[in-house]
């Protein structure tokens, strides 16, 4: 594999992007140089800002996987964000309903869980819904392409406007505690709370909320690479993905690959519940995700569709959501709406130069 | 029941439905010609951000729609660059035309407005004028477009070309249609009638753009084209029942009861042209064929 060529295209892409969007902030009377010198300063300049950036950026490893994983199949999973969302309330659930959580409405106390468990039975428990929940919520539209022929792409949209409606309705008529103005579940049990990587590493300041899942990331990153390029089960799904007739006449069946990489996406997207849930906000808060499951898609593409590139390619989006914060604050015109403008023409050029890069 | 089937209801129908119908008639050029159009959001975004910023500068509804429409014209012209002559997946450039139109215009009246929300307030008599029972001069225009487009699909050598080209790139290569020209024009169509029906929304229904007012518009017209199985007069019946889902939602809060005393969740009528869109990809309904090449860019042999 040629190392250069594999980052030439990406590279030229986000100059190119960023020479676009320094024309735009001119033209709306603001000066660029500026404005990208804090989205670095923002991001990287000190150990709190990097913290923030990993922490923005632990949901986009784990949805540009999940992407990624569909893309080698020769699958287009714009239902990452839809996944999400119904692990996110599926893992809030859990930890509500056996996690002892005891909710206050309207001045008394009362009892919404089953049971009280311990966090070593718990957590373990909470990640796995995650996973098991994503994972069925992404292999619906798996099926539906194997059994019925029906294309993915639109069954994934259509998914993720169910997904949300489903848990918003679950959330404000279930879960809700009556009286809260925000469309949220009740908190879950303290004993379902992930740890931070501040409590282990103390030169991370103690507001950043980074969290074990950024960890977790990384070992996913590793799991997904050995899974692709190291077992008979990730070349058969690979072989799909680049040539189906062909893996069908070698006798991998495709129909069944397909199924497998829309579950394993679904699981992937679905871990982001873990981050969120488990280690930030505690509970499910309807609209936690900024776009990640869409923007897992610029992620892949940005990283080549390799878990290396993802990782990296993570990284830099979190850049731009951390850093569009404090363009947002510290200059006259421009506001949070620049990292989305960034984020578009990004995958707007990629995708341009995917025609070059495959040469 | 009775108080909540009565022509209030059609009429609040056919106004949720006129975005739609835009929207969906613009995704039909596009997606006949052969390119898909996961950017009808977008589009739609465009030409309602334009429209509300050129209606209250100008104060004149016309000339906003017209610069909606240019808007959405000139958006889909990128787009079109993009998955004609790159070559670029069509789902992810689409899905990039969706997010570059939730940060462009908030961006722009941000620095313009000082606010990023959304744009100033247009004058009631600045908007697209209204008739009997709040019925808009956007929704007489789109109905007349139905039949105008059924025509040019069917009765034109345009049309005849432009369905050629979505099955067949190669035989109506042979045949000696243009095919990239032809489809440059049919996703630039999408884009002005897809702009038109974002333009309704923020100068017709509403008085000014709020961020992201589409609100997944372009998609629920995605899935009606879908559902009418790219034909304009079953897109016009799909649009009218999504249409009708989205007014009942409105009308029955509160209204009827479920017999254990709760409300209805909207959610769940908010579900119904998804699940169906699915349950008709499946093929549990007739079979939904989509133009059979829809999605491969067109190179030229030799």
């Amino acid at each position: 594999m040629n190392i250069f060529r594999e980052i030439f295209w990406p590279l030229v892409a986000v100059i190119a992007a960023f020479i676009v969007g320094g024309l735009i902030i001119l033209l709306i009377g603001d000066n660029p140089i500026h404005a990208y010198g804090l989205l670095l300063s923002s991001s990287f300049g000190s150990a709190k800002d990097i913290g923030w950036t990993l922490f923005y950026a632990t949901p986009l490893i784990f949805t540009g996987l999940a992407v990624m994983v569909a893309f080698r199949c020769g699958l287009l999973n714009i239902g990452a964000e839809g996944q999400l969302y119904v692990a996110a309330f599926a893992t809030a659930w859990v930890g509500i309903k056996l996690g002892g959580t005891v909710v206050n409405v309207f001045g008394k106390d009362e009892n919404w869980s089953w049971a009280s468990l311990p966090w070593y039975v718990l957590v373990p428990l909470c990640c796995l819904t995650a996973i098991v929940v994503g994972g069925i919520w992404g292999a619906i539209p798996g099926i539906l392409k194997a059994k019925f022929g029906s294309h993915e792409v639109i069954n994934t949209i259509m998914l993720n406007f169910i997904g949300m409606a489903l848990v918003s309705y679950l959330t404000q008529y279930h879960y809700k505690i009556p009286g809260d103005p925000i469309l949220e579940s009740a908190n879950i049990g303290d004993a379902a709370h992930i740890p931070q990587l501040n409590q282990f590493l103390p030169f991370i300041p103690h507001d950043v909320p980074l969290n074990v899942a950024f960890l977790l990331a990384i070992v996913m990153c590793i799991l997904v690479y050995i899974f692709l390029w190291k077992t008979k089960w990730g070349y058969e799904l690979r072989a799909v993905g680049q040539n189906p007739s062909a893996a069908e006449y070698g006798g991998i069946s495709p129909k069944k690959q397909i199924i497998l990489a829309m579950t394993i996406s679904g699981a992937l997207a679905g871990m982001v519940a873990i981050g969120e849930v488990l280690g930030n906000r505690h509970n499910y808060y309807d609209g936690f995700s900024a776009e990640w499951g869409f923007l897992g898609i610029a992620v892949a593409l940005l990283g080549r569709n390799h878990p290396l590139g993802v990782f990296i390619a993570a990284i830099f989006f979190g850049v731009l959501l951390r850093g569009e914060i404090f363009v947002d604050a510290f200059t006259a015109k421009i506001s949070k709406d620049l990292g989305w403008v960034l984020q578009a023409i990004i995958i707007l050029f990629v995708a341009c130069f995917q025609r070059y890069s495959k040469k | 029941m009775g108080e909540i089937l009565t022509f209030a209801l059609l009429f609040s129908a056919i106004r949720s439905a006129t975005p739609l119908m835009f929207a969906g008639l613009g995704g039909l050029f596009s997606e006949r010609s052969g390119v898909i159009n996961i950017a009808l959001e977008g589009l739609m975004l465009s030409g309602a951000f334009t429209a509300a910023v050129a209606t209250y500068e100008t104060g004149n509804p016309y000339l906003g729609l017209l610069a909606g429409v240019a808007a959405g014209g000139v958006l889909a012209l990128v787009y079109a660059v993009a998955c004609i002559y790159f070559e670029a997946d069509q789902v992810v450039t689409g899905m990039a035309i969706n997010f570059l139109m939730i940060g462009l215009p908030a961006l722009i009246s941000g620095a313009v407005y000082d606010s990023s929300g959304s744009t100033p307030q247009i004058d009631k008599v600045d908007q697209l004028p209204n008739y009997f029972n709040n019925i808009s001069f956007a929704s007489i225009l789109v109905f007349a477009l139905v039949p105008v487009c059924w025509y040019i699909l069917y009765k034109t050598p345009f049309g005849l070309r432009l369905r050629a080209t979505g099955e067949n790139p190669g035989a109506a290569d042979a045949a000696g249609v243009n095919v990239i020209r032809l489809r440059y024009v049919a996703v630039i169509i999408s884009g002005i009638l897809a702009a038109a029906g974002g333009a309704y929304l923020s100068i017709g229904q509403s008085s000014l753009f709020t961020r992201n007012m589409t609100a997944g518009r372009g998609f629920i017209a995605l899935a009606a084209l879908i559902l009418a199985k790219w034909r304009p007069v079953p897109l016009m019946i799909a649009c009218l029942f999504f249409g009708l889902m989205e007014a009942l939602t409105i009308q029955i809060q509160g209204v009827i009861k479920l017999p254990s005393g709760e409300d209805i969740p909207v959610q769940f009528i908010q579900m119904i042209p998804y699940v169906l869109t699915i349950i008709v990809l499946a093929g549990f309904i007739g079979l939904s064929r989509a133009p059979k090449a829809l999605g491969i860019p067109y190179r030229k042999e030799n």
